[in-house]
């Protein structure tokens, strides 16, 4: 039993990663029609951002998450001005091809400045592990990761549908002509909604960074790809899809390598993913409004 | 001076030129209505007013203001709203969200929950179904909350694409009355309507298109006897 909440609680914690990062692929699918694979990379910059403000800046770690979202918002923010504005109303395919770039852009930056190799991230939390019982020990990163994913995806639902410039980010999402004909910058709104799924990014890379010790030029991909996933699985395009489909996929993923095959984890996530496409195209919480005409 | 003035306008759509120099202007306080053919330019000519298309050449002033190099969503704050052909209503906001997103430009909350119980007045069916998403509104129900939403910016002018289309007959008569009402309530209006016969019958001026050209103008009572107009566009 011990054993089973150990492994929950460090799944839901994966989870909650993985929904930090499938939040910003579904909102930028959402409002741009793209998926954005650069996304992911944007983590592994975040990590490095925190790794060197900390390790080469001797900054305190409050000073350091700060530095990290706010290089990744300006990352996002220009990504999309350069690469993937002038691309609007260009075939998607094309866009595509560019975001693929762009991932390999960042990660050969990477791999040129920093080098190939792994580098120890000292973990930003310092809380001490919780003791539940003698054999039940739950890491301060994992409780960490699950309050700042909670907290995060209260306050994002709360923008989106209280806010005007939520409310604006949704119109845009729907109709980008009749966006403008209220009165909404459609070019302002999309900077936004890369500005918020970068920051999140930034955030997810440092407690990814946290519970695995560890960065790299590739420290983004697989988790990016793995949130890519969990956003389609819950329903692109859905803000609580991506929350419940990472929550999931963390879970899944967890309790195959604890108790299946830590080898086969990956296979039974996408196969689960397969299962969940068949019997529902749109994804969990995706849903096709039925418009009269 | 007219309030909206355009002047020798060209718009094209890549290599198909669809306004070949076009000239119209509207007067404060007038409905003007263009009518004419499927495919002869009124949308284009509306979107391109709005600033969703760019024009070739040819100049747009809007109370001395030029549009055509102005962006879209600065156009609204001129005092121009544009309801759009198909409603084009946010399917998954609710009406009551639809109609506050048509206030985006205003930012006075005591004068925007005015305009909403105004709003609320003039059609009582979408305070009913304030709390239900627009998507599952009806045709005629929808176009209300298209012009509503419109109203919702305090419009000087407010621009009209095909309002009647699709609607049952009962609501066509409702939508025409609503124009009429905005038009007394001090709003100028800009109408591109199929249905002739009806835009005519509300209207002060029409200005007939024929394949991107205006083939003829003049006051609406007139037109409306014209016996080529009778001929081509009311069907009689």
């Amino acid at each position: 039993m011990n054993s089973f909440i150990s492994y929950l609680a460090s799944g839901i914690s994966l989870g909650g990663i993985y929904a930090l990062i499938a939040l910003g692929y579904t909102m930028v699918y959402g409002i741009a029609k793209m998926l954005n694979f650069a996304h992911g990379d944007v983590i592994m910059v975040g990590g490095y951002t925190i790794f060197l403000a900390i390790t080469s800046l001797s900054c305190p770690i409050w000073l350091s998450l700060l530095i990290g979202v706010l290089v990744c918002t300006a990352l996002g923010v220009t990504i999309e001005r350069i690469a993937y504005k002038p691309l609007r109303g260009a075939s998607s395919i094309s866009v595509l091809i560019t975001a693929i770039g762009v991932s390999y852009l960042l990660q050969n930056l990477a791999l040129n400045i920093l080098g190939s190799d792994a580098k120890t991230f000292k973990s930003v939390v310092t809380l001490k592990p919780i003791v539940i019982n003698e054999g039940l020990k739950i890491s301060g990163e994992t409780v960490v990761t699950i309050i700042v994913t909670v907290v995060i995806m209260i306050a994002l639902t709360l923008f989106i549908n209280k806010t005007k410039m939520g409310r604006a980010m949704q119109a845009v999402s729907e109709d980008k002509g009749a966006a403008q004909l209220m009165g909404i910058n459609v070019n302002f709104t999309i900077s936004m909604v890369f500005a918020i799924g970068s920051a999140l990014a930034a955030v997810a890379g440092a407690l990814l960074c946290s519970t695995y010790p560890q960065i790299s030029p590739y420290t983004g991909s697989m988790p990016g790809i793995k949130a890519f996933i969990a956003a389609v699985f819950g329903g692109i395009g859905s803000i609580p899809g991506a929350m419940l489909g990472g929550l999931l996929l963390g879970v899944i993923e967890n309790l195959s390598k604890a108790y299946i095959s830590s080898q086969l984890s990956d296979a039974i996530v996408f196969a689960v993913l397969i299962v969940v496409l068949i019997v529902k195209p749109t994804g969990l919480l995706g849903k096709k409004i039925n418009e009269k005409v | 001076m007219a309030m909206l003035e355009v002047k020798d306008l060209h718009v094209s759509y890549g290599m198909i030129q669809a306004i070949k120099g076009v000239s119209f202007e509207v007067n404060e306080g007038e409905v003007i209505t263009l009518i004419g053919a499927n495919g002869a330019g009124k949308t284009t000519i509306l979107h391109t007013v709005t600033g969703l298309l760019k024009p070739k050449s040819g100049s747009i002033l809007f109370e001395g203001k030029e549009l055509s190099t102005t962006a879209p969503h600065k156009i609204v704050k001129y005092g121009m709203a544009h309801v759009p052909e198909g409603r084009r209503v946010f399917a998954g906001l609710t009406v009551y969200e639809n109609l506050i997103m048509g206030a985006y430009t205003r930012n006075d909350k005591n004068e925007i929950e005015e305009s909403l119980n105004m709003i609320y007045k003039r059609f009582p069916r979408l305070e009913e179904r304030k709390k239900q998403l627009a998507g599952t509104l009806s045709g005629g129900e929808q176009q209300m909350l298209a012009m509503g939403r419109a109203l919702m910016s305090k419009p000087k002018i407010i621009l009209m694409d095909e309002p009647s289309m699709g609607l049952s007959p009962l609501f066509v008569t409702e939508v025409f009355d609503i124009i009429k009402q905005i038009s007394a309530s001090g709003t100028t209006v800009l109408l591109v309507e199929q249905n002739a016969k009806k835009a005519l019958s509300i209207a002060d001026r029409a200005y007939v298109l024929e394949t991107g050209k205006i083939a003829l103008t003049g006051n609406a009572k007139d037109l409306i006897n014209d016996d080529k107009i009778k001929k081509a566009y009311l069907g009689e």
